[in-house]
């Protein structure tokens, strides 16, 4: 249960706000460092206005976002037919396991020279890294929400005659959804990080990542702080946004979790 | 058969270096790549650079933890200490550590104390969250029975609240392991230092060491798995689970 809003919580919240903001304020101008590398907060606020209303900002933003959502498709097509096999036969989870187990653990990003050196410098390496990065939370989450399905019903599905593929579509695929669901969406906290350093490391044409990366060849510090935050709105505004109201619509109407909003209705 | 994925695997591999898709500086077969992983290990030049790595991400994680751990059971405890940094730390957490990389090589220069640092700063806010939730998940009933007890604030804090919250503090310290260990291998490609796994694989790629590459990828591969079996399973089982917070 979601719990309402309240004005006391709103105001603790931007009292904090306040607090770090101010605090930022005192160091940028202590002269600890000089201006040009920790900027006060107006000029913050005026770069930030600026590349909003010129557009620059939301043009990152926009590759960025799409790199991301295109390495979480491309994880997704591949992530969740291994997963569902997985579950579902055993000689495929034998072979695969091992592989999967071995690959995981090996952070996306160390991969970026050699595919740069296979696939050359841009947009092919960056969507690669992405997708890396997605695939494995994907595979391992589908793998056990599959696992984790109730034998009873596949039993009882059997037992009024339902074929592979009825129990498959009617069965298997609502039962895992919700660790489906939990893999997406860590697939996408993967992929947020993946396509940083990607963008970084790999350069392709444009992101946040890459506005951040080339500001410091201008000293531009408002830059970089500006992308830097706007990393943190999209990647919370998608997370809360985009997730909370797929998952609303699906496997909290199907009723396999408990929906957060389900007790104002 | 554990073994059968990886043959097959590797004869795939072998089968496509052999036939010459790619030129054999770009996709060596597999013995020049265990060749030079040996030759690697052998003249102590791996060992080196492994050496390196893991100092950086010791440090980095140690500094991570003890801030983390701090701040999040002070935000657990206190009210106003709650109020002042929780807004920050949500905000923060979700940033990607590695976006800051650019803005701590202008704020700390390059070499060894900006990749500590920023591996500390990816990792803290996870360590900080879980921490944060361990303490506030502390059963009222355990504080309210050890206050009628007569436990003054420093044995509540030693005997009721660190222990039950520990669960939570160590999976945020694994989270918070896992997350360093990932974006370790980049910032020293970013960050030019002076010797390192990820700095090998990035200082091969301009001699097109492709077989360097690849065995740099694999020790990072063993490293990432040895960590979390070995270091945290096993820290796990000798606390949590001996005093009874989980079952293993």
């Amino acid at each position: 249960m979601k719990s309402a809003f309240s004005w006391r919580s709103f105001w603790r919240g931007a009292a904090g706000l306040v607090f770090l903001l101010a605090l930022w304020e005192i160091f940028a101008r202590s002269g600890l460092f000089t201006q040009a590398l920790t900027p006060p907060l107006a000029s913050i606020a005026k770069v930030g206005w600026r590349m909003l209303l010129d557009g620059s900002l939301a043009a990152s933003a926009a590759y960025t976002l799409g790199r991301v959502l295109a390495g979480l498709s491309l994880a997704c097509l591949i992530g969740i037919p291994i997963g569902m096999l997985m579950g579902r036969f055993r000689p495929v989870e034998k072979f695969c396991l091992p592989l999967v187990s071995v690959l995981m653990p090996i952070p996306s990003l160390a991969w970026v020279p050699l595919f740069i050196l296979w696939f050359g410098i841009g947009e092919v390496t960056t969507l690669l890294v992405v997708s890396y990065a997605a695939t494995f939370p994907v595979v391992y989450n589908v793998w056990t929400g599959v696992r984790a399905i109730n034998p009873l019903w596949l039993r009882s599905a059997l037992a009024m005659g339902a074929g592979q593929r009825q129990i498959f579509r009617y069965v298997v695929l609502p039962g895992a959804s919700p660790y489906v669901f939990t893999g997406i969406r860590l697939a996408f906290g993967r992929a947020w990080i993946a396509v940083i350093g990607g963008e970084m490391l790999a350069n392709p044409a444009a992101g946040l990542g890459r506005a951040i990366f080339d500001a410091r060849e201008f000293l531009d510090s408002e830059v970089m702080l500006v992308s830097l935050i706007a990393i943190g709105v999209v990647g919370i505004a998608f997370e809360r946004l985009v997730f909370q109201f797929i998952e609303h619509r699906t496997v909290a109407r199907w009723g396999m979790v408990a929906d957060a909003g389900s007790g104002r209705r | 058969m554990m073994s059968a994925p990886f043959l097959l695997l590797a004869a795939v591999w072998e089968a496509v270096a052999i036939a010459g898709v790619f030129p054999p500086k770009l996709f060596p077969p597999l013995e020049t790549v265990f060749g030079t992983l040996a030759s690697l290990s052998i003249e102590g030049i791996l060992w080196a650079h492994t050496q390196e790595t893991l100092l950086r991400l010791t440090l980095g994680f140690l500094l991570a933890a003890v801030v983390g751990v701090a701040l999040g059971i002070l935000m657990g405890r206190f009210r106003l200490i709650e109020d002042l940094f929780l807004p920050a730390v949500s905000f923060a957490y979700p940033i990607p550590g590695l976006a800051y990389a650019p803005l701590f090589v202008l704020w700390f220069g390059l070499g060894n104390l900006p990749a500590i640092l920023l591996v500390g700063a990816a990792s803290c806010f996870v360590i900080i969250i879980n921490a944060w939730k361990g303490v506030k998940a502390v059963k009222p009933l355990w504080l309210r029975a050890a206050e009628v007890m007569g436990a003054n604030e420093r044995q509540m804090f030693w005997k009721v609240i660190l222990p039950a919250a520990l669960p939570y503090v160590l999976t945020g310290l694994r989270l918070g392991l896992a997350q360093a260990w990932r974006i370790l291998v980049v910032v020293e490609m970013l960050m030019a230092v002076e010797r390192g796994l990820g700095w090998m694989i990035f200082g091969a790629r301009q001699f097109l060491n492709t077989d360097v590459m690849l065995a740099g990828v694999m020790v990072i591969g063993i490293v990432g798995l040895l960590l979390e079996k070995q270091v945290f399973e096993r820290l796990e089982r000798y606390t949590v689970v001996r005093w009874g917070m989980l079952t293993a």
